[in-house]
């Protein structure tokens, strides 16, 4: 009896007294085999969904499947077929890598050596250094190992690139998508837009305990936002949001810090309309620029918020 | 190829305490260079004279003479000199000439108690007084009975103390606070075998720890083992068996360092003064004796004095292993019923 899914997740509520509701009735259906990405800001709820998730804490109230089986049942065999990251990854200072590895190994059953999974995160020239000793990354990447000791079916990774350099993020991005190649299921939290569009097949925007956006990136970002942002800026320009929206093929119009951000579903139709309001009122531009929308925009655009707020 | 969990968690327990010089220092090093201080401050040395001021008088000069001729270190002095000698303890006793001769002493102060009756006897017997019978000296100074042998045995239960305090209790809720032990709960790691692993840790290392003391306080000072060994070698199996109960009952619910740092310090305080580790607990009042008995660091350091100083045998400590067995127990059970996993 094989479920489809291998995250199904009903009405989760996590309430830590007296008043703060850190998840508020979260719905979360996770495919096998698909790289599924949480969006949110700080203190969205993320990490506590994920570690309720894990078995690691119990929710309030709802209902959590985990690869068909529930914590409260099955949790011997659950923990064999997950790898975990935590949020900050502290493993024993003067272990070395190759000790870690092994130590970890030796709790499951069945798994992959420690020589292979050193080879995948490409940390073979660190196995005799200490956990202490690495660098942020390496440590980061000797974290996944340790989730990947055990042949793991479904992977959480918190944030498992936060505080990086872009060059560990890029090697962490190729890991993941090795996991995902393999036909695992990955579950990973993030508050970087780029990581999001980059690695996941679906995503959920998580804000304030709830899921308040769930699809594909390209989806979310043509439905939740339009094809393309304009961006504009312009001295003493006395525009009202009518007129802007009533521009051919602008959707929708937002202020942003000193200026304007238009949604638009046809650039080459709505710039030369702009620029011919702004011509007819005598305005000078004093920057106009376009981009492709990020789930950035969407989450902006759903709660008039930034991400990193 | 796959090793017991059991197996690498105490390894790396065993790893991690190597590769901490300062934690090496402190269950080796340490109790050793204590040892040597205070077998150095506390050596045996020749008896001291008793020390007499004369106060100035008529007959005072042939007083002095008579004193220094029978090992007393005799001065003579004016009044207020003789009463600030005594004062501060340069001088035990005051002698005042006269008939009748008067002695100023202290006689709350041992040694005052004593230059008493040894300057009487010395003065009595200047003038002429004969001994009823005779009596002959023989002059004995005990292995055992020294204050290095009664030092060591303290030393290594404090030793087996701390090192099951803080190296159980402080390095579990270490693992706790940095989140290692919710990452190794999250995996199909038995709990048992992490909690046994901090044991089977303490245990390896008492091998080293009761032969390096031992045997660094026979080879500087003498003390020997008069009892058995293996003996001492299970007393002290129990011991750290109560204080690694006691140090896993201390880390159960704490969450952060500076909470057990606290709480350690306050179990091993009342120990450290009250179950006679540097002076008998002997010293207490009469009504705390039975509170003081029971402690485990008393238990641990009186039945290891005894097997080590009076050569007593399993039945004579019987009563403090029982002791060191049910703090083991008691400690162990509520631990694993309190223990934050999470």
């Amino acid at each position: 009896m094989t479920s489809p899914l291998a995250i199904d997740c009903r009405n989760l509520v996590k309430r830590y007294p007296p008043d703060v509701l850190a998840v508020d009735g979260l719905e979360l259906k996770i495919h096998r085999g698909e790289c599924f990405g949480l969006l949110g800001p700080n203190g969205a709820g993320k990490t506590t969904t994920v570690e309720i998730l894990e078995g690691l804490l119990p929710p309030t109230s709802g209902e959590v499947e985990v690869l068909g089986r529930r914590w409260d049942h099955d949790s011997v065999e659950l923990r064999s077929r997950l790898g975990i990251t935590l949020q900050q990854t502290y493993l024993p200072e003067r272990l070395t890598v190759e000790e870690t590895l092994a130590l970890f190994r030796s709790f499951y059953t069945r798994g992959r050596s420690p020589q292979d999974v050193m080879k995948l995160v490409s940390l073979e020239d660190k196995r005799q250094s200490w956990f202490e000793r690495l660098s942020g990354g390496q440590k980061q990447r000797l974290a996944v190992a340790c989730a990947l000791v055990g042949d793991p079916e479904l992977l959480f990774l918190d944030e498992p690139t936060t505080g990086l350099d872009p060059q560990s993020r890029r090697q962490l991005w190729e890991i993941v998508a090795g996991l995902k190649a393999e036909g695992r299921t990955v579950l990973l939290t993030t508050h970087y837009m780029d990581e999001a569009e980059k690695l996941c097949d679906r995503v959920a925007i998580v804000d304030k305990g709830k899921v308040i956006a769930l699809g594909t990136p390209r989806e979310l970002i043509s439905r939740v936002v339009g094809r393309e942002i304009v961006e504009f800026a312009a001295l003493s320009e006395g525009l009202a949001e009518t007129e802007l929206t009533g521009l051919d093929g602008v959707q929708a119009a937002r202020k942003v810090a000193d200026g304007w951000a238009l949604t638009v579903d046809k650039v080459h139709v709505a710039v030369p309309a702009l620029l011919a309001t702004l011509e007819s009122r005598n305005v000078g531009l004093q920057r106009l620029s376009t981009h492709s929308p990020t789930l950035e925009d969407v989450f902006v655009t759903l709660t008039g918020r930034n991400l990193r707020d | 190829m796959r090793h017991s969990p059991l197996t690498l968690l105490t390894l790396a327990r065993i790893r991690l305490f190597w590769r901490e010089p300062s934690a090496v220092f402190w269950s080796f090093g340490f109790p050793i260079l204590l040892s040597v201080a205070l077998g150095i401050a506390f050596r045996n040395r020749p008896p001291e004279p008793v020390r007499a001021a004369v106060q100035e008088g008529p007959g005072a000069a042939e007083l002095v003479k008579a004193l220094s001729q029978g090992e007393v270190q005799a001065r003579l002095m004016d009044q207020a000199d003789a009463d600030t000698a005594l004062r501060v303890g340069k001088v035990a006793i005051v002698v005042c000439p006269g008939s009748p001769r008067g002695y100023e002493f202290d006689p709350t102060r041992p040694e005052s108690r004593l230059a008493r009756v040894v300057v009487d006897d010395v003065l009595q017997r200047a003038e002429g007084r004969v001994d009823v019978s005779k009596a002959v000296d023989h002059p004995v100074t005990a292995v055992g009975s020294r204050y290095i042998d009664f030092l060591v045995p303290g030393l290594l239960g404090v030793n087996i103390m701390s090192a099951g305090m803080w190296g159980i209790g402080y390095v579990i809720v270490e693992t706790r606070t940095r989140k290692l032990l919710k990452r190794m709960v999250a995996t199909p790691m038995r709990r048992s075998h992490f909690l046994l692993s901090f044991i089977l840790m303490r245990l390896v290392f008492l091998v080293l720890e009761v032969p390096v003391l031992l045997g660094f306080a026979w080879l500087a000072f003498g003390v020997a083992v008069r009892g058995s060994f293996l003996l001492v070698g299970a007393l002290s199996l129990l011991g750290a068996l109560a204080f690694a109960g006691i140090g896993l009952l201390v880390a159960s619910r704490a969450q952060n360092t500076q909470t057990v740092g606290g709480l350690i310090n306050l179990v091993m305080m009342p120990m450290f003064i009250g179950s006679g580790v540097f002076f008998s607990a002997e010293n207490f009042p009469q009504a705390i004796q039975p509170f003081l008995k029971a402690l485990p660091l008393t238990a641990l350091n009186d039945s290891l004095r005894a097997v080590m100083n009076e050569g007593a045998g399993m039945m004579a400590v019987a009563p403090q292993a029982a002791i060191l067995t049910a703090m083991s127990l008691v400690s162990f059970g509520l631990a694993l019923r309190f223990f934050r996993w999470t």
